[in-house]
């Protein structure tokens, strides 16, 4: 069951697209499942040939269980009963991914809670297979917690893990809804508890860049006007590749900088709640494309049909009140991720331009920030950078 | 095509995206945006639907008009009856 963001703890199989024998190639959609996001279709990571699926539909199991076992191209046929290998499902990219697990265990260690010795590939495993090192012996040098270790663990608890006595019965929209505010409750509660927040904004003259979309969107056919939030997107694409200190994630007490941009774009949904998914490479797309993938994004959200990889794998996020909305935004940020960027509604109000007040369209940009990761000083030449983008559409 | 028609294609437009739409509660007359709860991409796929439906092509100088359910079906009665009518239409209103 892949992590689709800080804040999930297990998911139920609705499901499965394959059956044992079928061919897997990297990105097939290989099973839908439910989550406090809505129905998520799950992708595979790797390719090669599903062998047996461990997981029925309608069960409910915790992030990090294995649901089939996959046979890598050239591996020979596991044993029957084989342990979770490389070749299971597993969550998508290291990185961010194992980097939103520790969210299961959201509660704050206790003062004076040591943090088990091991090691980095213990770590890893541990994250990914959803095993707590503080509840474990290790057999390592000095007691430290050894890979083998945490596999074992895994292995012995992994009977256990798909212990739903019986299929849940389809969650009603109210528990659905509750589900949702459970999520972004965990998953915001963990910002605000872990994450050093520093607040920037500044004010936009946006005038130039609303009359240049109006022209563009004058010469565009309705199903390809472009909406302002993508300027907003590309401009904070653009600029979050030149600030590596705000595009990553904060893991295990260090900054793991990202090399792709794939920024996260807050959804709100109808019945409320929001979700968060990724458009991916932004700073490499023209804005043109960027919009048909925002707009497919907007719709799968709502509707619920979005894809594992497009929930895990952001590496900041835009907020973007819109039209009518609130003059600024100071949002909070998604962890593991160190930065938010808030776009407020636009607002013609007065602004001095060559020494003369004159009503411009403005709009409050703000920037929320891991201090850990980075200082207001670069936070500011980070506003700084978008807004000089947007002052200059006809280059995004 | 009749008001009641044009209503009509108004109302299921905005019901791909907001599906709980009661159109007997709508008042027609006041914002649709606040009534709906819908944002600039909800309006811009009512746009691309009515587009799709009665093929008219509404220019986005004219969203100001639309913001009633009475001042989009005026809109459309109008720009039906002029066809050929690219472009913004002379305005009746005043402002936007």
């Amino acid at each position: 069951m892949p992590s689709l963001g800080a804040d999930m703890e297990d998911g139920t199989l609705v499901e499965w697209k394959v059956k044992p024998g079928d061919v897997v190639k990297r990105g097939d959609i290989v099973a839908v499942v439910e989550t406090q996001k809505g129905t998520i279709e799950v992708e595979i990571f790797e390719d090669g040939t599903v062998e047996a699926l461990l997981v029925e539909p309608g069960r409910k199991v915790p992030v990090g269980a294995v649901l089939a076992r996959v046979r890598g191209v050239g591996q020979a046929p596991a044993p029957s009963v084989a342990a979770p290998t490389a070749a299971t499902v597993q969550p998508p990219t290291a990185a961010p991914l194992t980097a939103g697990a520790p969210a299961r265990r959201v509660e704050a260690p206790p003062p004076g809670a040591h943090r088990p010795r091991a090691s980095p590939a213990a770590r890893a495993a541990a994250t990914r297979l959803g095993v707590d090192l503080s509840v474990l012996t290790g057999t390592g040098p000095g007691g430290a917690l050894t890979l083998a270790d945490v596999e074992r663990a895994a292995q012995a608890r992994a009977p256990r893990a798909p212990e739903a006595p019986t299929p849940p019965p389809a969650p009603t929209p109210e528990a659905r809804q509750q589900a949702m505010r459970q999520a972004i409750a965990a998953a915001m509660s963990r910002s605000k508890r872990e994450i050093p927040h520093y607040y920037l904004d500044t004010r936009v003259d946006v005038g130039r860049a609303m009359d240049w979309l109006r022209e563009q969107n004058a010469a565009r056919p309705v199903t390809e006007r472009l909406l302002p939030a993508v300027l907003y997107l590309k401009a904070v694409g653009l600029s979050a590749r030149e600030f590596p200190e705000l595009n990553g994630t904060w893991v295990d007490g260090a900054f793991r900088p990202a090399k792709a941009v794939h920024v996260g774009m807050v959804v709100s949904l109808r019945q409320g709640g929001i979700v968060v998914p990724a458009l991916h490479d932004v700073p490499d797309k023209p804005l043109g494309t960027l919009m048909r993938e925002l707009g497919d994004l907007i719709q799968r959200a709502r509707r619920g049909t979005l894809r594992s990889s497009e929930l895990a794998d952001s590496t900041l996020t835009v907020t973007s009140l819109g039209d009518p909305g609130a003059d600024r935004v100071l949002g909070v940020i998604f962890p593991p991720q160190v930065a938010i960027v808030g776009f407020g509604s636009v607002r013609e109000a007065p602004w001095v331009v060559e020494g003369r007040c004159v009503p411009r369209p403005l709009v409050t940009v703000s920037l929320a920030a891991d201090h850990r990761a980075s200082d207001g000083h670069r936070g500011a030449a980070f506003l700084s950078h978008v807004e000089r983008l947007l002052l200059e559409p006809e280059k995004l | 095509m009749n008001r009641d028609a044009l209503k009509k294609t108004v109302l299921d437009a905005l019901s791909t995206v907001a599906p709980e739409l009661a159109p007997s509660t709508l008042r027609p007359d006041e914002p649709l945006r606040e009534q709906l709860d819908i944002d600039s991409f909800d309006f811009l796929q009512c746009i691309v639907e009515v587009d799709r439906v009665l093929g008219v092509s509404i220019p986005e100088e004219d969203y100001g008009r639309l913001a009633t359910l009475d001042g989009f079906v005026d809109y459309l009665a109008r720009r039906l009856a002029a066809p050929g009518t690219q472009s913004s239409l002379p305005t009746q209103e005043s402002g936007r």
